[in-house]
């Protein structure tokens, strides 16, 4: 199979040593796997998430997301934008999407790039690499390199927000889309049935300003999760992964509950099906230790 | 902003949909809610909105200026984007409460002590810096945004959130020496300088 390359968006929480750092070991395994080729956007520079809001404007907000656009149409011409974080992916798609169609803002947004020295065209497709794995390859192609299936583990597919609204996956619902499960399935793992908090949100950045009133949301996510005889619980968003991982603790102490359930990306479970080693999934990058991975891992 | 909010109270004086609609994020879109309330049964934090969403929509056109913009309402939006998908009139909600939420504060109006609206400037801050998010200064900050003692006590309650997550190396002590930056950190400035200078001049015409 030919290699296929993308322009790719790796975005703030995926650097070296930050909080999805692990994500992105496990992409790069993956992708090795898989023979895609990933050409990072030379300078990038954080989209300002879901809540930059409050300082930036409208303007300055898409413009940020345009300066990641157009330095990809300098270094990557013709090729598609690839971001693995939901936000990322979101941002830069309104932002591809809103220039597309809207020619004063495109007007405006050029007028401030100027000053940075640059000039979006905005007409290459933003995608999430979830969209990559399913509309590129297909399940049956993914499952083709599956060399340790994850037989026996049960995985709850947390879709969550990002990725699934107001965008979602082409060809899914809002309400119950079905590709984390269909990729568990394909990596040779069980899905948990109708998992009750599929894509119910996990308070996203308001977990840092307004913890308790999300813990309360993770808990019940977690919860559904146990309910549904989960080992673990799979997500495809870096806030999601964060989120339910790592407030397990705090969660325990004030709900009196025994949660110890890891959290762990689409692509650790397909870095590890495609037979690479624990480092190599990330697997070290977890603060709840996924063990039944891991002895798939070392096996 | 106080000037600027004297301006928009004397321009808009009997229409605050009116200047919802010239400055709002969307805002040409609240005179199509039709009062369903399916956006507030759909929000997970719709218990903790003193006003939620349809309810805003109304005070807007019912001209509840002040009310409305000294909300916490809207910055108890998750962006979990389930209100714009199930809105049968299609709706941008979302975007409206962001943009609500960004004219309050623009106007000086955003409650002072609503711990949304500071962590979200501490973000844009962080973020404008250097181009891309410190993420230890962002938690730090995060944790002493309402003083000394108050920072002392939430870091020592998050104190093993943080040692969790640099045993797995996903949080590293160093980045308080400046961390990750992008390399053309004053072209990016001076791009959200014009970006900022584009939207006011817009913005002080409708004021006018």
């Amino acid at each position: 199979m030919s290699k296929k390359q993308y322009s790719f968006y790796p975005g703030c929480s995926s650097q070296k040593a930050a909080s999805a750092s692990n994500y992105l070991t496990s992409v790069a395994s993956m992708c090795d796997v898989l023979n895609i080729q990933l050409n990072e956007i030379p300078d990038w520079n954080c989209c300002a998430a879901s809540i930059g809001y409050a300082g930036g404007g409208e303007l300055p907000r898409l413009t940020l997301s345009a300066r990641n656009i157009a330095l990809s149409e300098q270094a990557n011409p013709g090729q598609d934008i690839v971001a693995t974080c939901a936000a990322c992916w979101l941002a830069t798609k309104e932002t591809q999407e809103r220039l597309h169609k809207e020619a004063e803002l495109m007007k405006e947004t050029n007028e401030a790039l100027a000053a940075a020295g640059l000039k979006v065209k905005a007409d290459q497709n933003v995608r999430h690499m979830v969209e990559v794995l399913i509309e590129d390859f297909g399940y049956d192609a993914l499952g083709e390199h599956v060399k340790k299936p994850l037989t026996g583990v049960k995985i709850a597919g947390y879709v969550g927000c990002q990725t699934n609204r107001p965008f979602g996956i082409a060809g899914e619902s809002f309400e119950n889309p079905k590709y984390l499960d269909k990729l568990v399935e394909t990596m040779g793992g069980e899905p948990v049935e109708n998992y009750d908090k599929k894509v119910s949100c996990c308070g996203g950045a308001l977990a840092f300003s307004e913890p308790e009133k999300s813990q309360a949301l993770i808990k019940d996510i977690i919860e559904a999760a146990y309910d549904g005889g989960a080992d673990m619980i799979v997500t495809p968003c870096p806030v999601c992964q964060m989120n339910v991982e790592v407030y397990q603790g705090q969660i325990n102490q004030k709900y009196g509950t025994k949660f110890s359930m890891p959290v762990v990306y689409y692509s650790t479970l397909m870095a590890v099906a495609y037979g690479k080693s624990s480092k190599e999934a990330g697997l070290d990058g977890q603060v709840i230790r996924a063990k039944k991975l891991e002895e798939i891992a070392d096996k | 902003m106080t000037d600027l909010n004297t301006a928009m109270i004397e321009k808009y004086r009997t229409n605050f949909l009116k200047e919802v609609e010239a400055n709002v994020e969307e805002g040409e879109w609240v005179k199509m809610c039709m009062q369903c309330g399916v956006c507030s049964g759909s929000c997970p934090f719709g218990p903790h909105w003193e006003h939620p969403p349809q309810e805003i929509f109304m005070m807007i056109r019912a001209g509840k200026r002040e009310e409305v913009l000294t909300s916490s309402s809207m910055w108890m939006c998750t962006s979990c984007y389930n209100c714009i998908v199930r809105c049968p009139r299609g709706l941008p909600i979302t975007h409206i409460m962001h943009g609500l939420a960004h004219y309050a504060k623009r106007l000086g109006l955003a409650p002072k002590e609503q711990p949304t609206a500071k962590f979200a400037q501490l973000f844009w801050d962080n973020l404008t810096k250097k181009g891309r998010v410190n993420e230890l200064m962002l938690g730090l900050q995060l944790y002493f945004m309402n003083g000394f003692a108050e920072g002392i006590k939430t870091s020592l309650k998050m104190k093993d959130v943080g040692l969790g997550m640099w045993k797995a190396k996903r949080l590293n002590p160093l980045e308080i020496l400046g961390g990750h930056s992008c390399k053309d950190t004053s072209g990016l400035r001076a791009m959200l300088a014009k970006a900022r200078e584009i939207e006011d001049a817009k913005i002080a015409k409708f004021g006018r």
